[in-house]
């Protein structure tokens, strides 16, 4: 039943029993998921265009065939081993790095796998029903393209969980399928993933900020002393690039298109007026999205990332760019809070290892939107986009008591209750967006009103190729 | 006043009395017969700085706050039949005893931490018990350590269904230490886990979730999110039911004891305490009632707080509980009584010709539960019987809770002690047994002897029965009695409470001497221990960027 020829890998999967025998169970368990809370109305009769992984060379990972989404071909595949690759930071520094799971980690390691595990799932049940909205084949493509490798960055954890968690993983690997995104019983674990993304907006948001903190979490993980965890997170980030791809190019093409929009009415305040997407509901999305992946990164002082640093467990992103690799006596300055005022304070760097992942995130961030920037500038507008505060808008972490401006400036409750739906989107602006995505465009190299095509098409592919097609 | 003992020290003394309305750490709310105590512990509201009480983890100041609000439920709200323990918080139910907190406390501050826990815990199994009141856990989230360990001490435990809620004991794995309010002691004597399973889930930091908690009886059900509400107020009802507590109020107000707190001296209505600091030693006095006390169970609610043996004994309670936190260099407490013992033995009889209405019924399981603190105090306790005493009945537990007794043997001057049925097994000692069947319990038939002895005893009768330790003349009186406290207070404070409370609890266990034994011996051991609070122990660096580095040698 479980064959390697179906599940395309590179972990020996036909001499490994083991794997195969857990698999037998989880994979149909897998495909009915699927099928529950995959795409809504895009698994029987559609075939799409997407690229399988089928091996990690590069000929291999871009291999683009027409699908229907539920025969995907998902695959384990651990990027090629570095030899005699030593633990690279922490108390482990130097030794070499481990093919197996410590006992004495055991548990630590099975919380982060299935806390990265939980968040594969989970957006691909949130972004479920956007096909009916999808302003062109393309984009639907690349949502359905995203939703298969968030399908396999499940695998890909599931495989850690099978081949080195005994009964515990395959429990927890039941538990990864029985969690539903909003489901009030079995939420997801985190909460930003319990939302659904009902707009293409929100969509490209999330592909541009949330998939950016799974970037940054990979990356994290990318260094782990668990050697079967760094190689399966490293061949992870080549897929994560295409759905930051997809969102920062998604932003980008109807910033541009605001732009044409503003150009022929003269002000922006009448993009609306001509069916686009005004500049302060971008940046209301921008607030929001940034935020709520600031968040993602957890508590700026946390016992848990120093004791995954000091473990070598998750270590932080491009830790070979670090010159000192131990962080014992290094101290990071943060804000914090302090009966309601800010001040900046030093901390043992093991303990601010969320706030220095956030601070490569925010960075990331930025590049993009300075691109989207570039376009404003060529278009001759002045507006421009921005990351708000880090202190705006948060739910976790030293800012979650307090309220803030974009620009960081400190608010009462009643102030903040007042003006919020000035930096973040109303549920006016919600209706606004849906109503103008309520027709979705099927027709092949069509666009939304609100966004412009994209450069190129995938695979060197026409902008007006047939991305999905329907066969009755 | 003396410097309270902790390294995450209060800055005044602290206090045992709290009332709901200015309650920081829980909500009290009522519904017909069930009491709803909902945790929400504020981050900032911890005892002493130093550390913030975050995911609903608890310090003392919490557990005071607990242990008033089940108080009072017994003694302000008969109607009450069933109390839900659960959680403001979302997705959080408990997180356990503050680990930082531990971590800054010193040794004798974490002893009472824990002994105060647990005498609050097994209050809530007493009122189980005896009074009729169940206590259902509803476990809205993670439920670690200290928050399991409450949990346990409820009568039956609901966990929320969410696929990552479970309930856990991490000290070991995480912290190199113990539960502290018995967790071990009540998985596999209380809720009976198998001992292999529990030797698995006392090894795992994450705990256990789901089915397997059930079928491993670590909880009684569990209940998906969206059922749980329904589910917790179904059960609490049907436990109500089963209550034989009053369906109406009114209950009696507990109001403040209104103690005179200073340097030298505590003074209650009924009781006080005056401290010699320089002999390391305090004299606790505790006054009969003047006039008879109320006779039926009418003029009794009507006199609330104010009927004698409930205000003397809370006063009592309050006394101890200070001295134990407070008053660390008090070594030795004489025990004395005052009054006339006629009066308190009248009041022993009201108690027994009406110990089946609830309120009397909640006033001698007070006394018994404030009487355990005294067996449980690690302080030498000295009873000194003197001319103009009152040690009869309910009293005389106290000279019998004393670690020794003096009585003056005086011809000129009438000095007896008395018994009452209360001495007859009413007022048992956490081992079960009576403090007289503890006393005799190399010599049986003695309780008998002495319990049908209807008059009092005279100081060389009292001696002769073996009720007090020594019958000093007059002529050596003063001497003697001097003489033993000096001599007690120059000894080692540990090997006395060690001593003490080996000797204090002859006889039967029960899960009670087993918890507070294996917190002593096992617990308050590896408390000490390099392991744990060395410089490279697991409890110093946990929440720190170090790892634990152990010293791997078994005893
Ligand atoms: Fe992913
Ligand atoms: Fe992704």
């Amino acid at each position: 039943m479980i064959s390697s020829d179906k599940i395309p890998n590179n972990v020996d999967l036909h001499l490994n029993k083991r794997l195969q025998r857990a698999l037998e169970h989880w994979q149909p368990a897998y495909i009915q998921w699927w099928r529950d809370m995959g795409p809504q109305g895009f698994q029987h009769f559609h075939e799409i265009y997407v690229r399988t992984a089928i091996s990690v060379d590069a000929a291999g990972w871009a291999h683009f065939e027409y699908v229907k989404l539920p025969e995907y071909r998902w695959g384990i595949f651990l990027a090629d081993p570095v030899v005699n690759r030593t633990i690279g930071f922490g108390d482990f520094f130097g030794q070499p790095v481990w093919q197996e799971v410590p006992g004495e980690f055991r548990n630590q390691l099975r919380r982060l796998i299935v806390t990265q595990g939980d968040t594969e799932p989970a957006s691909v049940e949130q972004q479920r029903w956007l096909g009916h909205r999808c302003p062109s084949l393309y984009d639907m493509r690349n949502l359905f393209q995203v939703n298969v490798e968030e399908g396999r960055h499940l695998w890909a954890m599931v495989y850690l969980l099978h081949s080195y968690f005994g009964r515990d993983g395959r429990d927890e690997a039941e538990d990864l399928l029985a969690r539903q995104s909003g489901n009030q019983d079995k939420p997801r674990i985190l909460e930003a993933f319990n939302e659904p993304i009902d707009t293409w907006l929100d969509f490209f948001m999330f592909t541009m900020f949330t998939d950016r903190d799974g970037k940054s979490q990979l990356l994290s993980l990318s260094e782990s002393s668990l050697d079967p965890l760094a190689r399966t997170t490293r061949f992870m980030l080549t897929e994560e690039a295409h759905h930051m791809f997809v969102g920062d190019t998604g932003i980008h093409r109807i910033v541009e298109r605001t732009c044409q929009l503003m150009k022929e009415s003269g002000f922006s305040e009448d993009v609306r007026r001509l069916g686009g997407i005004d500049l302060p509901t971008i940046q209301k999305h921008i607030n929001l999205w940034f935020s709520l992946s600031l968040d993602l990164h957890g508590n700026e002082i946390s016992t848990n990332a120093a004791s995954y640093f000091a473990n070598g467990l998750k270590g932080r992103a491009e830790e070979g760019k670090w010159t000192e690799h131990r962080v014992i006596e290094t101290t990071y300055d943060l804000d914090i809070v302090e009966n309601g005022a800010v001040k900046r304070e030093a901390v043992p760097m093991r303990n601010a290892m969320n706030e220095v992942l956030r601070d490569w995130y925010v960075d990331d961030c930025q590049s993009g939107v300075t691109r989207w920037n570039k376009t404003l500038e060529k278009y001759g507008f002045s507006d421009r986009l921005r990351l708000p505060d880090r202190k705006f808008n948060r739910g976790i972490g030293q800012f979650a008591s307090i309220h803030t401006d974009p620009d960081g400036h400190m608010l009462s409750d009643d102030e903040w209750a007042r003006r919020k739906y000035e930096w973040l989107p109303s549920p006016a602006d919600k209706k606004y967006l849906l109503s103008i995505m309520n027709q979705p465009i099927y027709e092949t190299g069509k666009f939304a009103n609100y966004i412009a095509p994209p450069a190129r098409g995938v695979n060197r592919t026409p902008i007006n190729f047939e991305y999905v097609r329907t066969e009755m | 006043m003396a410097t309270p003992d902790s390294a995450v020290s209060t800055q005044a003394p602290l206090s045992f009395e709290r009332h709901p309305c200015s309650y920081q750490h829980w909500k009290l709310t009522f519904d017909g017969p069930v009491a709803t105590l909902g945790m929400d512990v504020q981050e900032d509201a911890g005892l002493a700085p130093g550390y913030k009480l975050k995911l609903n983890s608890y310090d003392l100041g919490v557990d005071i706050e607990l242990a008033d609000a089940i108080t009072r439920i017994r003694f302000e709200h008969p109607e009450v039949h069933t109390v839900v323990v659960t959680s403001l918080r979302e997705r959080i139910f408990c997180a356990g005893a503050n680990i930082f907190m531990l971590r800054g406390s010193t040794h004798s501050w974490k002893v009472n931490f824990c002994k105060f826990t647990n005498e609050t815990r097994l209050g809530m199994e007493d009122a189980s018990a005896h009074s009729g009141l169940k206590f259902l856990a509803a476990l809205n989230g993670i439920c670690a350590g200290g928050g399991y360990e409450l949990a346990l001490a409820c009568d039956e435990i609901i966990l929320i269904d969410d696929a990552n809620s479970a309930v856990s004991l991490p000290e070991t794995p995480l912290l190199a230490v113990l539960p502290g309010t018995g967790g071990l002691t009540r998985v596999v004597d209380k809720r009976k886990v198998r001992r292999d399973l529990a030797d698995f889930f006392g090894t795992i930091a994450e705990g256990i979730k789901g089915k397997r908690a059930v079928e491993w009886r670590l909880v009684d059900a569990v209940v998906p999110t969206s059922r749980f509400k329904e589910a917790v107020a179904k059960r609490a009802l049907e436990l109500a039911a089963t209550s034989d507590r009053p369906s109406s109020g009114p209950g009696v107000t507990l109001n403040p004891l209104s103690a005179v707190i200073t340097e030298d001296a505590y003074t209650y209505s009924s009781v006080s305490v005056a401290f010699d600091r320089a002999k390391r030693s305090a004299t606790m006095t505790v006054r009969a009632p003047q006039t008879p006390v109320e006779q039926t169970p009418e003029a009794i609610l009507a006199a609330g707080d104010q009927f004698w043996p409930l205000r003397c004994f809370r006063e009592i309670d309050d006394a101890i509980l200070r001295l134990r936190v407070n008053e660390r260099e008090i070594g030795t407490i004489v025990l004395k009584t005052e009054g006339d013992s006629a009066l308190v033995l009248g009041a022993d009889q009201v108690l027994l010709d009406h110990a089946g209405h609830w309120l009397v019924r909640e006033v001698i399981h007070f006394i018994k539960r404030t009487l355990k603190r005294v067996d449980l105090s690690a302080r030498s306790f000295f009873a000194v019987i003197e001319p103009g005493s009152a040690f009869a009945g309910t009293l005389f537990e106290l000279a019998l809770a004393a670690d020794r007794s003096y009585m003056l043997d005086d011809p000129d001057q009438h000095n007896t002690v008395h018994l009452s049925a209360m001495n007859a097994g009413i007022l048992p000692m956490s081992n079960g047994i009576s403090r007289l069947q503890a006393r005799f319990y190399g010599t049986p038939d003695q309780v008998a002897t002495v319990l049908a002895h209807a008059e009092p005893f005279e100081a060389a009768d009292a001696l002769d029965a073996g009720l007090v330790t020594f019958a000093p003349d007059e002529i050596d009186w003063d001497d003697e009695v001097r003489l033993a406290v000096e001599g007690r207070a120059s000894m080692s404070p540990d090997a006395l409470t060690g001593m003490e409370a080996n000797l204090r609890f002859v006889g039967p266990e029960t899960m009670e001497t087993k918890i507070f034994g294996r917190l002593t011996a096992w617990q308050n051991w590896i408390f000490q221990r390099p392991n744990a609070v060395g410089p490279k122990g697991a409890l110093t660096s946990y929440g720190t960027s170090d790892r634990a580095e152990f010293d791997y040698g078994r005893t």
